[in-house]
């Protein structure tokens, strides 16, 4: 019998109110379950619109595992379809974005199908008379995703056809989707500069309890942000302080500034670092941006919208949006032991160019595969990929600030400090990878 | 002015991948002028390293940071230490202004890096804009185009 398959409640004993078991980490089994309910279960980053301006253009991705397609639709909606020819099982879309134009053709027989999955025309299609092919899946074309939701440009999909709703899954956590929308003086982002690619030989988890982690960088990163300000500190008087500097140096503020700086906790997972304070609250303010924001919303909005300094908004399961930086990263599972970090960048629609400059470069400094704060975080991680397989100690330490009142709150602010994110995750990862699970008796 | 020969220009060239593979980092970082860049874009044929991201674009303290977090005791992704291999295709004179002593070379190149049990091997272009001060070559930009600089990669910890 397998450890976890069918065994919801071996999978909810995994999670502990201040502890997690390693498995969650280590177990391939664990993984494969992972990919069939709660990436099925749960609503899933899959693109953002700008990157499918027109129709026919398409950008294939993956949900969990599965490859997708997302696609402009002749009714200019935007599709997810599984990208898998009905036939044979080929990858019908193949490059990483391009337009198919009406209609997808697969590359291995000539199936076409329209930009909403539906079967177009198969070649020799006499040669299916009389064999049942309409009463076969591939008669319908490709899978559409059954669940498909847009929210200010940002699409997200449910694998599972049924299951919590798009609206109730995030509840308020989509105001870091909005607010980083609400800075482009035309309130629209397009995603621009390319996609930094990191791979990482770890658990995709590992990279998702970071984003919120407060105690680590003071430590980690001083061997990069420490060296970046000593060897600042080391300029003649009076140079102008380079950007660079001010995107390292915030990365070993003392505990206290990430005490005070708070965690905001919202119900299924999600949740933000920075809520009073942040280290992207004191950046150099850009020449002409303030203007255009007064111009587009008034100084009081302007002021509200700009005021937000949230650090790391999780959306859970698999990404992390940063406002103030407008980035997002999606931390793609490969297996158990395996994830790639994308790192994407949005220009903020109307604002100055040097904004998308300040966002390249952040995006280079902290999470390319050349950044030295990239580097200390993966060492980290990877040592602890393989420090988990020792036995003798087989939890997870997540109790910081651990408040049991906390278990049914589904909206609350507390200590910048606190792994009250973490343990939210986790309580959130027992639901959706149980909600779908049958317990087979033993 | 004083000028360079084509063999100036290319030992130049052989022995800056020399200082890289000795790690002789500050040796390495005295040959960039004070407003030099060292480049490694994302995209193939890249013209733009502002609007558009990169794996570094670095200016001489960016440099200076790296070098010195590598002889850091606190830098735990090199202990142990990296080490790294070029083997460079000999290198061509791409242009030559010998009135104002600035050259640009291009110099096919593998670059191995290993750690541990680990090593990768990486492939591309290197190209150097050379200008002359005080009568010493002098690295002005140096960028580097993996032919797959759109791959996704593990942590690449030294200079190409």
């Amino acid at each position: 019998m397998s450890k976890y398959r069918d065994r919801p409640d071996a999978i909810r004993a995994l999670v502990r109110d201040t502890q997690v078991h390693k498995d969650l980490y280590i177990d391939q089994e664990l993984f494969e379950l992972e990919m069939e309910h709660l990436f099925a279960n749960t609503w899933v980053y899959v693109g953002h619109a700008s990157q499918v301006p027109n129709k026919g253009d398409y950008y294939t991705t993956t949900v969990g595992t599965e490859p997708v397609v997302m696609v402009r639709h002749s009714d200019d909606s935007v599709k997810v379809l599984y990208n898998r020819c009905p036939h044979k099982g080929t990858k019908v879309a193949g490059e990483v974005c391009g337009n198919t134009g009406r209609f997808f053709r697969c590359p291995y027989h000539a199936w076409t199908f329209r930009t909403d999955g539906s079967l177009l025309a198969t070649p020799l299609k006499k040669g299916y008379d009389n064999t049942g092919f309409d009463s076969c899946e591939a008669s319908q074309g490709m899978a559409p995703v059954p669940a498909v939701e847009v929210h200010r440009d940002f699409v997200f999909c449910r694998l599972n056809a049924h299951g919590i709703g798009f609206r109730e899954f995030f509840g308020d956590s989509l105001s870091t989707i909005d607010n980083m929308v609400d800075r482009s003086p035309e309130g629209k982002l397009q995603i621009a500069g390319g996609v930094l690619r990191y791979m990482h030989r770890c658990n995709w988890k590992m990279l998702v309890d970071n984003q919120t982690d407060t105690c680590h960088p003071m430590v980690a990163h001083e061997s990069s942000a420490g060296t970046a300000v000593r060897v600042w500190q080391q300029a003649p008087q009076g140079t102008p302080k380079p950007m660079a500097v001010e995107l390292f140096a915030p990365f070993v503020s003392p505990y206290e500034f990430f005490e005070k700086m708070g965690i905001r906790v919202w119900d299924n997972g999600h949740g933000h670092t920075g809520v009073a304070d942040s280290i992207h609250a004191a950046y150099s303010p850009i020449p002409g941006y303030w203007d255009r924001m007064v111009a587009a919303y008034g100084e009081e909005r302007a002021q509200k919208i700009l005021g937000e300094v949230r650090h790391n908004t999780i959306y859970f399961p698999n990404i992390m949006v940063k406002g103030p930086v407008q980035t997002l990263r999606r931390f793609v599972p490969l297996a158990a032991d395996r994830t790639l970090v994308e790192s994407w960048t949005f220009r903020l629609v109307g604002a100055p160019d040097l904004l998308l400059e300040r966002t390249l470069m952040y995006n280079r400094l902290i999470n390319a595969p050349t950044s030295v704060v990239g580097h200390d975080d993966t060492e980290v991680y990877e040592r602890a990929q393989e420090g988990l397989r020792a036995r003798g100690r087989d939890w997870i330490n997540v109790a910081r600030l651990y408040d049991p009142a906390e278990r049914g709150q589904a909206n609350f602010v507390t200590n910048g400090t606190s792994e009250s994110q973490m343990r939210n995750q986790f309580r959130a990862w027992a639901n959706y990878m149980t909600r779908t699970m049958q317990e087979v008796a033993a | 002015m004083t000028t360079s020969t084509s063999q100036q220009l290319i030992d130049f060239v052989y022995a800056e991948a020399r200082l890289l593979d000795e790690q002789r980092f500050e040796d390495w970082l005295n040959l960039f002028t004070d407003d030099a860049f060292y480049w490694m874009p994302l995209a193939p044929g890249q013209q733009d390293p502002h609007l558009h991201g990169s794996l570094m674009y670095e200016d001489k303290l960016l440099l200076r940071i790296r070098i010195e977090r590598l002889a850091g005791a606190r830098t735990f992704s090199q202990q142990p230490r990296s080490r790294s291999h070029h083997l460079l295709q000999a290198p061509a004179i791409e242009s030559a202004d010998s009135d104002n002593g600035r050259y640009t070379l291009r110099t096919a190149f593998h670059y191995v890096e290993t750690r541990l049990d680990r090593q990768e091997l990486y492939a591309g272009w290197a190209a150097h804009e050379l200008v002359t001060q005080g009568g010493q070559l002098r690295i002005k930009l140096k960028r580097v185009d993996l032919v797959n600089c759109d791959a996704a990669f593990g942590n690449i910890n030294l200079f190409m």
